[in-house]
Protein backbone atom coordinates (compact mmCIF):
# COMPACT_ATOMS: atom_id res chain seq x y z
CA UNK A 1 0.00 0.00 0.00
CA UNK A 2 1.44 3.32 -1.05
CA UNK A 3 1.87 6.04 1.53
CA UNK A 4 2.25 9.52 0.15
CA UNK A 5 4.13 12.40 1.59
CA UNK A 6 1.21 13.64 3.65
CA UNK A 7 1.08 10.27 5.42
CA UNK A 8 -2.26 9.29 3.94
CA UNK A 9 -2.27 5.93 2.22
CA UNK A 10 -4.18 5.45 -1.04
CA UNK A 11 -6.70 3.33 0.83
CA UNK A 12 -7.22 6.02 3.43
CA UNK A 13 -7.57 8.71 0.78
CA UNK A 14 -10.00 6.64 -1.26
CA UNK A 15 -12.04 5.89 1.82
CA UNK A 16 -12.61 9.65 2.11
CA UNK A 17 -13.62 10.06 -1.52
CA UNK A 18 -17.39 9.58 -1.14
CA UNK A 19 -17.47 12.58 1.19
CA UNK A 20 -15.30 14.60 -1.14
CA UNK A 21 -17.51 13.89 -4.14
CA UNK A 22 -19.16 17.02 -5.34
CA UNK A 23 -16.27 19.15 -4.19
CA UNK A 24 -13.98 18.48 -7.13
CA UNK A 25 -12.13 21.76 -6.81
CA UNK A 26 -11.02 20.97 -3.32
CA UNK A 27 -10.23 17.37 -4.29
CA UNK A 28 -7.80 18.51 -6.94
CA UNK A 29 -5.92 20.44 -4.28
CA UNK A 30 -5.80 17.54 -1.88
CA UNK A 31 -2.22 16.94 -0.66
CA UNK A 32 -2.45 13.23 -1.34
CA UNK A 33 -3.24 13.84 -5.01
CA UNK A 34 -0.25 16.10 -5.43
CA UNK A 35 2.04 13.25 -4.57
CA UNK A 36 0.16 10.16 -5.79
CA UNK A 37 0.00 9.37 -9.48
CA UNK A 38 -2.35 6.42 -8.98
CA UNK A 39 -5.02 8.35 -7.13
CA UNK A 40 -4.64 11.29 -9.47
CA UNK A 41 -5.28 8.93 -12.39
CA UNK A 42 -8.23 7.43 -10.55
CA UNK A 43 -9.74 10.85 -10.01
CA UNK A 44 -9.18 11.75 -13.66
CA UNK A 45 -11.02 8.58 -14.70
CA UNK A 46 -13.93 9.21 -12.34
CA UNK A 47 -14.24 12.80 -13.51
CA UNK A 48 -14.10 11.67 -17.14
CA UNK A 49 -16.88 9.15 -16.50
CA UNK A 50 -19.06 11.78 -14.83
CA UNK A 51 -18.49 14.28 -17.62
CA UNK A 52 -19.09 11.74 -20.36
CA UNK A 53 -22.30 10.60 -18.67
CA UNK A 54 -23.70 14.14 -18.71
CA UNK A 55 -23.60 14.19 -22.48
CA UNK A 56 -24.46 10.59 -22.94
CA UNK A 57 -28.08 9.79 -23.34
CA UNK A 58 -29.89 10.90 -26.43
CA UNK A 59 -33.53 11.79 -26.22
CA UNK A 60 -35.42 8.70 -27.31
CA UNK A 61 -38.75 8.49 -29.08
CA UNK A 62 -41.23 6.19 -27.37
CA UNK A 63 -43.07 3.65 -29.53
CA UNK A 64 -46.04 5.14 -31.37
CA UNK A 65 -48.38 2.55 -29.89
CA UNK A 66 -47.73 3.90 -26.43
CA UNK A 67 -50.07 6.83 -26.97
CA UNK A 68 -52.89 4.43 -27.81
CA UNK A 69 -52.38 2.66 -24.49
CA UNK A 70 -52.36 5.92 -22.59
CA UNK A 71 -55.40 7.20 -24.46
CA UNK A 72 -57.26 4.00 -23.77
CA UNK A 73 -56.35 4.11 -20.06
CA UNK A 74 -57.53 7.73 -19.82
CA UNK A 75 -60.84 6.82 -21.44
CA UNK A 76 -61.29 3.99 -18.94
CA UNK A 77 -60.42 6.21 -16.01
CA UNK A 78 -62.80 8.93 -17.08
CA UNK A 79 -65.57 6.41 -17.59
CA UNK A 80 -64.96 4.87 -14.17
CA UNK A 81 -63.24 7.38 -11.88
CA UNK A 82 -63.14 4.78 -9.12
CA UNK A 83 -60.51 2.84 -11.07
CA UNK A 84 -57.81 5.38 -10.27
CA UNK B 1 -62.02 5.50 -32.50
CA UNK B 2 -59.26 7.84 -31.55
CA UNK B 3 -60.30 9.72 -28.45
CA UNK B 4 -57.87 12.43 -29.37
CA UNK B 5 -54.59 12.24 -31.19
CA UNK B 6 -51.21 13.71 -30.41
CA UNK B 7 -49.90 16.11 -32.97
CA UNK B 8 -48.58 14.49 -36.10
CA UNK B 9 -44.91 13.84 -36.52
CA UNK B 10 -43.17 12.49 -39.57
CA UNK B 11 -41.56 9.10 -39.13
CA UNK B 12 -37.86 9.49 -38.61
CA UNK B 13 -38.12 13.12 -37.64
CA UNK B 14 -35.22 14.00 -35.41
CA UNK B 15 -36.32 14.51 -31.84
CA UNK B 16 -34.80 17.32 -29.89
CA UNK B 17 -35.75 18.99 -26.65
CA UNK B 18 -36.31 22.16 -28.65
CA UNK B 19 -38.93 20.46 -30.78
CA UNK B 20 -41.69 21.94 -28.67
CA UNK B 21 -42.41 24.76 -31.06
CA UNK B 22 -42.13 22.44 -34.04
CA UNK B 23 -44.66 20.10 -32.56
CA UNK B 24 -46.92 22.87 -31.52
CA UNK B 25 -46.81 24.03 -35.10
CA UNK B 26 -47.84 20.56 -36.15
CA UNK B 27 -51.02 20.78 -34.13
CA UNK B 28 -54.33 20.77 -35.99
CA UNK B 29 -53.88 23.13 -38.88
CA UNK B 30 -57.04 25.14 -38.40
CA UNK B 31 -55.99 26.31 -34.96
CA UNK B 32 -55.31 29.98 -34.49
CA UNK B 33 -51.77 30.99 -33.67
CA UNK B 34 -52.50 31.39 -29.97
CA UNK B 35 -53.38 27.73 -29.74
CA UNK B 36 -49.76 26.86 -30.51
CA UNK B 37 -48.54 28.71 -27.48
CA UNK B 38 -47.39 26.22 -24.80
CA UNK B 39 -49.06 28.22 -22.05
CA UNK B 40 -52.32 28.19 -23.96
CA UNK B 41 -52.02 24.46 -24.63
CA UNK B 42 -51.53 23.88 -20.92
CA UNK B 43 -54.46 26.08 -19.97
CA UNK B 44 -56.71 24.24 -22.38
CA UNK B 45 -55.52 20.85 -21.13
CA UNK B 46 -56.20 21.94 -17.56
CA UNK B 47 -59.69 22.88 -18.64
CA UNK B 48 -60.22 19.34 -19.92
CA UNK B 49 -59.41 19.81 -23.61
CA UNK B 50 -58.30 16.38 -24.73
CA UNK B 51 -56.66 17.66 -27.88
CA UNK B 52 -54.51 19.93 -25.78
CA UNK B 53 -53.48 17.04 -23.54
CA UNK B 54 -52.49 15.07 -26.62
CA UNK B 55 -50.35 18.02 -27.64
CA UNK B 56 -48.69 18.04 -24.22
CA UNK B 57 -47.98 14.36 -24.66
CA UNK B 58 -46.30 15.08 -27.97
CA UNK B 59 -44.24 17.83 -26.45
CA UNK B 60 -43.05 15.90 -23.40
CA UNK B 61 -43.14 12.23 -24.39
CA UNK B 62 -39.47 11.95 -25.39
CA UNK B 63 -38.21 13.55 -22.23
CA UNK B 64 -40.40 11.39 -19.99
CA UNK B 65 -39.66 8.16 -21.85
CA UNK B 66 -35.92 8.83 -22.01
CA UNK B 67 -35.83 9.61 -18.30
CA UNK B 68 -37.62 6.35 -17.47
CA UNK B 69 -35.29 4.44 -19.75
CA UNK B 70 -32.21 5.90 -18.11
CA UNK B 71 -33.48 5.15 -14.62
CA UNK B 72 -34.61 1.56 -15.12
CA UNK B 73 -32.54 0.45 -18.11
CA UNK B 74 -35.36 -1.65 -19.56
CA UNK B 75 -37.46 -0.71 -22.59
CA UNK B 76 -40.55 -2.62 -21.43
CA UNK B 77 -40.46 -1.06 -17.96
CA UNK B 78 -39.77 2.38 -19.43
CA UNK B 79 -42.88 2.09 -21.60
CA UNK B 80 -45.04 1.08 -18.64
CA UNK B 81 -43.61 3.87 -16.51
CA UNK B 82 -44.10 6.46 -19.24
CA UNK B 83 -47.72 5.41 -19.47
CA UNK B 84 -48.13 5.67 -15.70
CA UNK B 85 -46.39 9.06 -15.63
CA UNK B 86 -48.76 10.48 -18.24
CA UNK B 87 -51.77 9.00 -16.51
CA UNK B 88 -50.72 10.70 -13.30
CA UNK B 89 -50.00 13.85 -15.26
CA UNK B 90 -53.55 13.71 -16.61
CA UNK B 91 -55.00 13.19 -13.15
CA UNK B 92 -52.98 15.97 -11.55
CA UNK B 93 -52.76 18.50 -14.33
CA UNK B 94 -55.39 20.64 -12.67
CA UNK B 95 -53.14 21.05 -9.63
CA UNK B 96 -50.20 22.40 -11.59
CA UNK B 97 -49.48 26.03 -10.91
CA UNK B 98 -47.13 28.01 -13.07
CA UNK B 99 -44.65 28.77 -10.28
CA UNK B 100 -42.35 26.22 -11.87
CA UNK B 101 -41.86 25.13 -15.46
CA UNK B 102 -44.19 22.37 -16.53
CA UNK B 103 -41.21 20.34 -17.76
CA UNK B 104 -39.62 20.53 -14.30
CA UNK B 105 -42.87 19.52 -12.63
CA UNK B 106 -43.35 16.62 -15.02
CA UNK B 107 -39.72 15.59 -14.55
CA UNK B 108 -40.26 15.34 -10.79
CA UNK B 109 -43.54 13.54 -11.24
CA UNK B 110 -41.84 11.01 -13.52
CA UNK B 111 -39.01 10.42 -11.08
CA UNK B 112 -41.54 9.80 -8.34
CA UNK B 113 -43.39 7.33 -10.56
CA UNK B 114 -40.15 5.45 -11.22
CA UNK B 115 -39.18 5.44 -7.55
CA UNK B 116 -42.62 4.18 -6.57
CA UNK B 117 -42.23 1.40 -9.12
CA UNK B 118 -38.79 0.47 -7.81
CA UNK B 119 -40.09 0.38 -4.25
CA UNK B 120 -42.89 -1.94 -5.32
CA UNK B 121 -40.29 -4.14 -6.96
CA UNK B 122 -38.58 -4.49 -3.63
CA UNK B 123 -35.93 -1.84 -3.66
CA UNK B 124 -36.21 -0.35 -0.21
CA UNK B 125 -34.63 2.99 -0.73
CA UNK B 126 -34.54 4.06 2.88
CA UNK B 127 -31.44 2.02 3.53
CA UNK B 128 -29.42 2.18 0.40
CA UNK B 129 -26.23 0.79 1.77
CA UNK B 130 -27.86 -2.24 3.34
CA UNK B 131 -30.52 -3.09 0.82
CA UNK B 132 -29.13 -1.84 -2.46
CA UNK B 133 -25.61 -2.99 -1.90
CA UNK B 134 -24.84 -5.35 -4.76
CA UNK B 135 -23.54 -8.82 -4.23
CA UNK B 136 -19.81 -9.12 -3.77
CA UNK B 137 -19.13 -9.87 -7.42
CA UNK B 138 -21.00 -6.72 -8.44
CA UNK B 139 -19.13 -4.41 -6.09
CA UNK B 140 -16.35 -2.30 -7.51
CA UNK B 141 -12.94 -3.71 -6.83
CA UNK B 142 -10.24 -1.92 -4.90
CA UNK B 143 -9.11 0.80 -7.20
CA UNK B 144 -5.53 1.37 -6.18
CA UNK B 145 -2.55 -0.64 -7.26
CA UNK B 146 -3.32 -0.67 -10.97
CA UNK B 147 -0.88 1.56 -12.76
CA UNK B 148 -2.29 1.28 -16.29
CA UNK B 149 -5.43 3.28 -16.82
CA UNK B 150 -7.57 2.40 -19.79
CA UNK B 151 -9.62 5.56 -19.53
CA UNK B 152 -6.91 8.07 -20.21
CA UNK B 153 -8.36 8.69 -23.65
CA UNK B 154 -11.90 9.54 -24.63
CA UNK B 155 -14.57 7.32 -23.12
CA UNK B 156 -16.55 5.37 -25.64
CA UNK B 157 -20.17 6.49 -25.46
CA UNK B 158 -21.74 3.16 -26.30
CA UNK B 159 -19.53 1.28 -23.89
CA UNK B 160 -20.41 3.73 -21.13
CA UNK B 161 -24.10 3.51 -21.97
CA UNK B 162 -23.94 -0.27 -21.72
CA UNK B 163 -21.97 -0.10 -18.51
CA UNK B 164 -24.55 2.19 -16.91
CA UNK B 165 -27.33 -0.12 -18.03
CA UNK B 166 -25.51 -3.02 -16.38
CA UNK B 167 -24.98 -1.27 -13.07
CA UNK B 168 -26.75 -2.72 -10.04
CA UNK B 169 -30.09 -0.92 -9.63
CA UNK B 170 -29.12 1.13 -6.60
CA UNK B 171 -25.89 2.36 -8.11
CA UNK B 172 -27.60 3.19 -11.41
CA UNK B 173 -30.35 5.14 -9.72
CA UNK B 174 -28.06 7.44 -7.77
CA UNK B 175 -25.63 7.78 -10.68
CA UNK B 176 -28.41 8.75 -13.08
CA UNK B 177 -29.98 11.19 -10.64
CA UNK B 178 -26.68 12.90 -9.81
CA UNK B 179 -24.42 12.67 -12.82
CA UNK B 180 -27.01 12.71 -15.59
CA UNK B 181 -30.06 14.46 -14.20
CA UNK B 182 -28.03 16.92 -12.16
CA UNK B 183 -29.63 16.47 -8.75
CA UNK B 184 -27.62 17.43 -5.68
CA UNK B 185 -26.98 14.89 -2.94
CA UNK B 186 -29.41 16.57 -0.56
CA UNK B 187 -32.13 16.37 -3.22
CA UNK B 188 -31.35 12.71 -3.91
CA UNK B 189 -31.42 11.97 -0.21
CA UNK B 190 -34.83 13.57 -0.03
CA UNK B 191 -36.13 11.78 -3.12
CA UNK B 192 -34.84 8.39 -2.01
CA UNK B 193 -35.48 8.89 1.67
CA UNK B 194 -31.89 8.10 2.54
CA UNK B 195 -28.99 9.98 4.08
CA UNK B 196 -26.76 12.33 2.12
CA UNK B 197 -23.87 10.07 3.07
CA UNK B 198 -25.63 7.11 1.49
CA UNK B 199 -26.18 9.04 -1.69
CA UNK B 200 -22.52 10.06 -1.86
CA UNK B 201 -21.37 6.55 -1.11
CA UNK B 202 -23.60 5.01 -3.79
CA UNK B 203 -22.46 7.54 -6.36
CA UNK B 204 -18.81 6.92 -5.64
CA UNK B 205 -19.28 3.17 -5.84
CA UNK B 206 -21.22 3.54 -9.06
CA UNK B 207 -18.41 5.54 -10.66
CA UNK B 208 -15.84 3.02 -9.45
CA UNK B 209 -17.92 0.18 -10.83
CA UNK B 210 -18.27 1.93 -14.17
CA UNK B 211 -14.53 2.48 -14.30
CA UNK B 212 -13.97 -1.16 -13.56
CA UNK B 213 -16.41 -2.25 -16.27
CA UNK B 214 -14.89 0.10 -18.82
CA UNK B 215 -11.39 -1.07 -17.98
CA UNK B 216 -12.37 -4.71 -18.25
CA UNK B 217 -14.03 -4.34 -21.64
CA UNK B 218 -11.85 -3.15 -24.45
CA UNK B 219 -12.84 0.22 -25.87
CA UNK B 220 -13.16 -1.22 -29.36
CA UNK B 221 -16.59 -2.61 -28.35
CA UNK B 222 -18.03 0.76 -28.92
CA UNK B 223 -16.29 1.32 -32.21
CA UNK B 224 -18.03 -1.38 -34.19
Amino acid sequence: MRRSTNNLTCAEFQAQLPDLIGYSKSISDHPHLRSCNLCRALMADLDAIAQAARQLFPVVEPPEALWEHIESAIVKEEASPGLR
Amino acid sequence: MPYYAPSAQSPGEISTPSSVSVEAANAPSNSPATKHDPADILARAQAGDHHAFAQLYSIHKRHVYSLCLRMVGSVAEAEDLTQEAFLQFHRKIGTFRAESALSTWLHRLTINVVLMHLRKKGLQLNSLDEIMEPTSDQRPGRSFGAPDLALSGAIDRLALQRAIKDLPAGYRLVFVLHDIEGFEHNEIASLLDCSIGNSKSQLHKARLKLREILRSHPQQEGHK
